[in-house]
């Protein structure tokens, strides 16, 4: 158990101590018991600032420890969206497959980074030309799912419907003796804290093992990593994958959790989001990744209220001022401030660490 | 004679600029090799041909009795090559200790790694600095860090670019000393060098190129009596 412990903590996350695991477990206790004191509606709501996470964890994987900015979260996001949206309302007749629809637009997700990734790693396509690509594929995506209005694009029963989005997915349910229980509203929110529990535990024991060790040395310097006898570019494709199933996940648990998808949601509004949650939250730590995203989400919605262009307007308001004046992220910052940790070697790599050097 | 590495006909062309032409160089096992010759001879880009960071024009690079023309630097670095860089290349922004360790995982299991990790830097004299980041180590230090790194990955060919640039004359001779200690475990060393006090000290062979090509090769004691090579270094009026 103390072993288990031990592997999470390590040199590329913040808050290894016991008064973070302390603080850790008070959060996860309310976390748990939240649903105990507020109504269903408003637990569902929080089950959908939690479902995003998953995308900014993602990118702060490739981003903040690899090196590698890319814009095509959305993409990944989208494609698990409407990948879920396709095979549960062909399956719906079969009832309990949901899950089964969930994974296998996840997989379907990751496949597509793997191919794109591959042709870009391999293709030595670096820097800011990786951000490119991307987000010119994200953009290209939302274009072609724009012009799917027609009956002529379907598959099976399931229609695209252009950009008045697909709808009519069955939410997601347990297979379970009887009747399948659905996945909604207090069950929805207990599935996804844990899926998220899970998920940054995980990733908390990938970076701070030897598979962790590598992803930092290839953000500092890619060419020093191969003369060490790393394959870099492996390495770099597998957390591209990664990074980008994370987002699928999240695509995939939005449209099961909200019935409906619209491309606009791989539109440029939406691809820029999590480069600002991950950039104000502060791109080389999970932790501080994963405050900041749920931070951002709870303001953007409840500014949102009032007028979503002004929302708009501050989440670029917040990128630029986090790039100009907290390069390492807002949340990073706070967190070293309040740890006593602003001289260690993390507050220094990420002030200075460069995502732009690539493989010569 | 055991050759380790050898290059064969070995041509490196940079549009019309001719920086290799018809190399051929063979590294016995065992033996401290020095790459000597003014600036631009070639010397760089030889080693980045040989480490496969640049591709050749034409030519072979055989390691261990193996071509690895095509083979890619991390596939040679794990047959056991290994480069020390002429710019320090490190991971500055992170922890010398943690430097160590990401050279050290490459080859050892999780539990021999702290251990091996503490012999380097005692080795290395930066026990002191072990968990301060490495952009705020001398330059020297940064200089004996990367050497670090790359006898982490216990190669049988140790390629070092410049070992002792910047480098105060007590360093540059300690540097000499622990590169001799080295040679003498077995492992075979080839070194681009400058600094003709450094070469005089660790040499036993010596390769000259010049504008691109073998010059000459011998002993270090045949090689700076050799007036061609004061020649090339220092100019024909000036010998004369």
């Amino acid at each position: 158990m103390l072993d288990a412990l031990r592997a999470l903590n390590g040199p590329q996350t913040m808050g290894n101590g016991r008064a973070f695991w302390s603080a850790f477990g008070i959060v996860l206790l309310l976390a748990v018991a939240y649903p105990l004191a507020f109504d269903p509606y408003d637990v569902g709501n929080t089950a959908y600032f939690l479902i995003w996470i998953f995308c900014a964890l993602g990118l702060s994987l490739m981003w903040g420890y690899t090196g590698i900015l890319s814009f095509g979260q959305m993409a990944f996001f989208g494609v698990a969206g409407y990948g879920y949206g396709v095979i549960s309302i062909n399956l719906s007749a079969a009832g309990g497959t949901t899950l089964l629809a969930l994974a296998a637009a996840v997989g379907i997700s990751a496949a597509f980074a793997a191919v794109l990734g591959y042709f870009m790693i391999y293709g030595r396509v670096g820097g800011v030309f990786f951000g490119i690509v991307t987000f010119a594929t994200t953009l290209a995506l939302a274009a072609f799912m724009g012009q799917t209005a027609g009956p002529e694009w379907a598959i099976g029963r399931a229609r695209f419907n252009g950009y008045n989005g697909m709808g009519g997915m069955p939410p997601l349910e347990l297979p379970w003796f009887g009747p399948p229980i659905p996945l909604e509203g207090t069950v929805l929110y207990y599935t996804v804290l844990a899926l998220l529990l899970l998920t940054y535990l995980g990733l908390r024991w990938l970076v701070n093992g030897r598979f962790g060790n590598v992803l930092v040395a290839i953000r500092e310097d890619p060419l020093r990593a191969e003369l060490l006898g790393y394959d870099v570019r492996r390495y770099q494709l597998a957390v591209f994958v990664l990074g980008s199933s994370l987002a699928a996940l999240s695509g995939g648990l939005y449209t099961a959790w909200g019935q409906f998808i619209t491309p606009a949601i791989m539109g440029l509004p939406s691809a820029a989001m999590p480069i600002i949650w991950v950039a104000f939250s502060g791109r080389g730590d999970l932790t501080a990744t994963l405050v900041g995203t749920f931070v951002l989400l709870l303001s953007f919605q409840a500014l949102t209220v009032y007028s979503q262009q002004y929302a708009l307007i501050l989440m670029g308001l917040i990128l630029l001022v986090t790039v100009l004046f907290v390069p390492s992220g807002f949340v990073a910052g706070l967190g070293q401030w309040l740890s006593g940790e602003r001289s260690r070697p993390a507050a220094a790599r990420m002030r200075r660490s460069n995502p732009e050097r690539k493989l010569s | 004679m055991t050759v380790i590495l050898e290059v064969r006909a070995l041509h490196k062309h940079f549009g019309g600029a001719k920086v290799l032409v018809d190399v051929d160089l063979a590294i016995a096992a065992g033996e401290i090799h020095c790459l000597i010759g003014p600036n631009g001879a070639g010397k760089s880009t030889l080693f980045k041909v040989m480490v496969g960071t640049y591709e050749p024009s034409a030519g072979t690079v055989m390691f261990l009795g193996e071509d690895v023309t095509t083979r890619k630097p991390f596939e040679r670095v794990r047959r056991g090559m290994s480069i020390k860089m002429q710019v320090p290349s490190i991971f500055r922004e992170l922890p010398v200790r943690q430097n160590l360790v990401i050279a050290l995982q490459q080859r050892l299991p999780k539990h021999r790694i702290d251990a091996e990790a503490q012999r380097l830097m005692a080795m290395l004299e930066l026990q002191a600095q072990a968990h301060q980041t490495a952009s705020r180590l001398s330059h020297g230090q940064q200089q004996w860090l990367e050497i670090g790194m790359a006898l982490a990955l216990q190669p049988r060919l140790l390629l070092l670019d410049e070992p002792t640039a910047g480098m105060s004359p007590e360093e540059t001779f300690r540097t000499g000393e622990l590169i001799q200690g080295l040679n003498r475990e077995g492992m075979t060393v080839l070194v681009v060098e400058h600094d003709m006090a450094f070469i005089r000290q660790i040499a036993q062979r010596v390769t000259v190129l010049h504008l691109g090509r073998v010059f000459a090769q011998d002993s270090i004691g045949a090689i700076v009596t050799d007036p061609r090579v004061a020649e090339i270094y220092l100019g024909k009026s000036h010998v004369e």
